[in-house]
């Protein structure tokens, strides 16, 4: 059989070529954001120190789990199922975690009248965090599928490392969303 | 070496670059609190968030340790991508301060 050009398996690159086009998704977002943020004066700034702690806790919260992840692929790639097995149900409840307080988040602002239907802010701050909140959803919705699989012997440990860089992406993302649409609007 | 300690291995391995992450974002953090004007602070964070993102591809992604022509192949068709985006972007920000047609 012919050698892969990046000598990685298929479908780990496909997730990678998946990642590139979603970076690029997400780089659309933040750029039209960024300009509009930074060419508009009286930009709304609702974010008091409430839900910069709340923010605080959620970027925490997933930067742990993608140390939890690493620990999953790592275990499942050392033959050690039942501790892939735990590392993958800390991931998913840390995902779970970081959904709940977004969306918390969300229902704080809704309670300040602030929604997608409310000018730039809420059509911008709504929309990016929607579609992240969306990725992490998806992300945790794959690491229930793929670790009950991989349980049953379904799947093998290089499925859980696949499913590991999309949620190492989903992180990645974060690293961007926070600063742009969350530091640059608390308010003073 | 043992499935087990191979795996609590990757947790510490990876603990600094994790500390790290956390560092930068509570720098951003402090300087949201400090930098006034929008436009610096802007361009700060996005420089501090390419640094994590480096960070998170390269050793959580393990890019680093894959072939270097998946990181040719990948990463600098997404800068070019990404950078022209940013060209078209603030080409139509400019727009809006042109008079087209002759107008």
């Amino acid at each position: 059989m012919e050698e892969s050009p990046y000598a990685i398996p298929s479908r780990k690159f496909t997730m990678w070529l998946f990642i590139i086009s979603d970076a690029v998704t997400f780089g659309a977002f933040l750029f039209a954001y960024g300009y509009i943020r930074v060419a508009t004066p009286n930009w709304t700034r609702p974010f008091e120190s409430g839900s910069v702690i709340n923010v605080v806790i959620m970027t925490i919260v997933l930067i742990t789990s993608s140390l939890t992840m690493l620990g999953a692929g790592d275990s499942a790639k050392a033959g050690d199922k039942a501790k892939a097995m735990r590392f993958l149900y800390s991931t998913m409840s840390l995902g779970a975690i970081f959904a709940i307080l977004h969306i918390r988040e969300w229902f704080d602002l809704f309670g300040h009248g602030i929604t997608i239907g409310s000018g730039l802010f809420g059509q911008t701050f709504f929309t990016i965090t929607g579609l992240h909140l969306l990725h992490v959803i998806s992300g945790v919705i794959a690491l229930l599928v793929v670790s009950m699989k991989y349980s049953g012997g379904k799947l093998t440990p290089s499925h859980v490392e696949t499913t590991g860089l999309y949620w190492h992406f989903v992180d990645l993302v974060w690293m961007f969303v926070v600063p742009l649409v969350y530091l640059t609007n608390i308010a003073h | 070496m043992s499935a087990a300690s191979a795996s609590g291995n990757v947790i510490r391995r990876y603990l600094p670059v994790y500390f790290v992450l956390i560092g930068i974002f509570l720098v951003e953090l402090f300087l949201s609190f400090r930098i006034a004007n929008t436009a610096t602070l802007v361009v700060i964070l996005l420089l501090l968030a390419v640094c994590s993102a480096t960070l998170g591809l390269l050793y959580f992604m393990h890019l680093n340790e894959e072939r270097g022509g998946l990181f040719l192949t990948l990463i600098p068709v997404t800068i070019f991508v990404l950078l022209m985006m940013n060209m078209w972007w603030s080409d139509s920000v400019r727009l809006l301060h042109m008079r087209p047609m002759g107008q």
